[in-house]
């Protein structure tokens, strides 16, 4: 596949869920790191990841001297009665040199644009900004610099919004877990478990998955309520709420979703041509191995894109590690 | 010295689900006629295709619930994403109807201009009411998984709280139709089979228990919001309006239900054991109030 030539090349954003993750990726050519706080403030709240103030401190001296920028999500919805903390979240974000804050609560948002009026930020896909409308409120308003769209836009909606947005800069996914749900917008998991994304930052959280042995079955539940059930022997995946199999008209079956990840490789120089600025990995909650290959893979067809080059699709359509992929809504699948 | 408490209004929510046009307007015209209710959103909320078919007999309903002495508010669409929806929004902004944003899309296109937010904002904060409230909002139904503490830290002093009080809460919105997708059909020709289920189609576990509600692109709980238990403690915090959300049981009787527990009339239990006589779609629930999960029971400890 080849990319017109002298195309911008969009930025790869990768995700660091730890400070080690951080500098594996920035070795592996990341050329900007999103991550996050280690309390409520972001939305990838699990015990054991995330980064405390002076790892931050830190991570951001590592990845500056390598030419790699970081991003901070800061982008649950603010506790009531609590909002100090985001506050603070965000003092603290910007004293440690952050290139940029990703933010998703309105008023965290004017509150950041208020007392840090020269730092950049960007809108996290939890605010789900699905229009140019809803661009518009978020860069007029505020002076947000990058929105990140949500997964459930087609290649199309991407160009009208990419267009629309300017000045404001476009970011998409291309890679890792895929949301079914408007980002944001869904509280499944707080209806299973009282604890979500926008709540708590977190989605199906292990604390409250199961897993029973029923004959020759492996069941695994979310909140007592049952989500799939693994043959002996077959590879049982997380069992997030929306990826289940569910009885609906009679069947059962994955009605949401099938436990698919996203694989937007094939789709990178056309994201490119329609002017995205920048590519996004999910996966914070990934290991360091996964975060190298996959950067390192990356990075190499955001350089070929830059060159005019070929996109090797082959390479990164071996990284979804034997997982089925999609392009999700991307190519209008779900129309 | 007793606090005076201020009176709580009622509002019906919109129809959700994809009722026919006759039983849609009927719908409206008993509740015009009969239900002591202030506030009557119309308006569709889940999927721009089923719009076109209320469009001639829209007028004529919002007359009548008004002669009804109804506020007629316009609800308008959760997830807009094309540039035919919003046009759509920007029509009815334009007619001059009360709107009701459920996405930020129609607070920029209201721009400023007085209005209400359904339960579909990410509204989970005192600064963050307050900053809509600044943009013009003059009720705002919180999003239903909030538990009463934070509603109480949200309301407090605002005068425009509504809580999501009855009917199946809300849980998520997709770009994907699982009315369609659960029939094997694609969403650009999806036949309409949502119109099949009044109260959403009813999802259940693999092995068999009750577990969510789906409405074309919309996911709901299986389960019944009912907050008489927490009437009290709601007008207590500062709530100013309670929200109905109409499923295919008596809504007129859910609506007195509520308005005669609201003004003393009768007592929790009443309340709760009348709502329980009701063909309902699914068990009464308040776990998110209660901070449990939202599928948990009236009578569920945790």
């Amino acid at each position: 596949m080849t990319a017109s030539p002298s195309l911008h090349a969009p930025e790869l954003v990768c995700p660091a869920g730890t400070p080690t993750g951080l500098r594996t990726a920035v070795d592996a050519g990341a050329q900007a790191i999103y991550c996050g706080f280690r309390d409520e403030t972001n939305a990838r709240n699990f015990p054991g990841l995330n980064f405390d103030r002076a790892e931050m401190r830190d991570g951001i001296a590592y990845a500056h001297d390598h030419g790699a920028k970081v991003l901070i999500a800061l982008n649950t919805f603010m506790r009531a009665g609590s909002i100090d903390l985001w506050k603070r979240g965000v003092d603290n974000a910007v004293e440690a040199g952050a290139d940029a804050l990703i933010l998703a609560d309105v008023a965290l948002v004017s509150y950041a644009r208020k007392a840090h009026p020269d730092q950049r930020l960007h809108l996290s896909v939890q605010a789900a900004a699905a229009t140019p409308e809803a661009i518009a409120f978020y860069r007029d308003k505020f002076g947000i610099a990058r929105v990140v769209l949500p997964r459930v836009l087609t290649l199309e909606e991407i160009a009208r919004l990419t267009a629309a947005a300017a000045p404001c800069e476009t970011e998409v996914f291309v890679f890792g877990g895929l949301c079914v749900m408007a980002e944001g917008r869904c509280s499944l998991s707080s209806y299973a478990t009282g604890k979500s994304p926008n709540m708590t930052g977190v989605c199906s959280p292990p604390s409250h998955v199961q897993y029973r042995e029923d004959k020759d079955t492996l069941v695994a539940s979310v909140g007592g309520f049952t989500v799939e059930r693994f043959a002996r022997g077959e590879p049982a995946g997380y069992p997030t709420l929306c990826k289940g199999r569910f009885q609906a008209n009679d069947a059962d079956i994955h009605l949401f979703e099938d436990p698919v990840s996203l694989n937007a490789v094939e789709l990178l120089p056309r994201l490119a041509e329609i002017g995205v600025s920048a590519f996004k990995i999910e996966g914070r909650q990934r290991g360091r191995a996964y975060v190298a290959t996959v950067v390192r893979a990356f990075r190499r067809a955001v350089d070929s894109i830059a060159t005019g080059g070929e996109v090797d699709v082959g390479e990164l359509r071996a990284l979804a590690e034997g997982q089925h992929d999609t392009t999700g809504a991307y190519k209008k699948a779900w129309r | 010295m007793s606090k005076i408490l201020t009176r709580l209004s009622l509002t019906l929510g919109p129809v959700l689900f994809n009722w026919p046009t006759d039983r849609w307007v009927d719908f409206y015209a008993r509740i015009a006629d009969e239900a002591p209710v202030d506030h009557v959103c119309i308006g569709e909320v889940v999927c721009s295709k089923r719009q076109p078919f209320r469009d001639n007999v829209t007028l004529d309903t919002v007359e009548r619930l008004e002669r009804g002495g109804k506020e007629v508010v316009h609800a308008t669409l959760a997830l807009p994403t094309t540039a035919r929806e919003v046009r759509a929004i920007n029509e009815v902004i334009e007619a001059g109807y009360l709107i009701e944003a459920n996405d930020i899309t129609t607070v920029q296109l209201l721009d400023g201009r007085p209005h209400i937010i359904g339960p579909f904002l990410n509204i989970y904060n005192e600064a963050t009411l307050a900053k809509h409230v600044a943009l013009g909002a003059s009720r705002i139904c919180l999003p239903a998984e909030l538990p009463l503490e934070s509603i109480r830290l949200i309301a407090a002093g605002t005068n425009v709280a509504e809580v999501f009080a009855f009917g199946r809460a809300p849980l998520a919105l997709s770009a994907r139709c699982y009315h369609a997708r659960a029939n094997g059909l694609p969403k650009d020709a999806c036949q309409f089979v949502c119109e099949r289920d009044a109260d959403g189609m009813d999802v259940h576990t693999i092995d068999g228990r009750p577990f969510l509600a789906v409405n074309g692109v919309q996911t709901l709980g299986y389960v019944v919001t009912a907050a008489t238990r927490q009437i009290a403690d709601l007008r207590e915090i500062g709530v100013v309006s309670l929200r109905l959300s109409p499923q295919s049981c008596d809504m007129v009787r859910v609506i007195t239900i509520f308005r005669d527990f609201a003004d003393g009339h009768t007592t929790q239990e009443e309340a709760a054991e009348a709502l329980s006589a009701l063909t309902l779609p699914g068990p009464l629930s308040d776990g998110y109030l209660r901070a449990l999960p939202g599928a948990h029971l009236v009578d569920e400890v945790d």
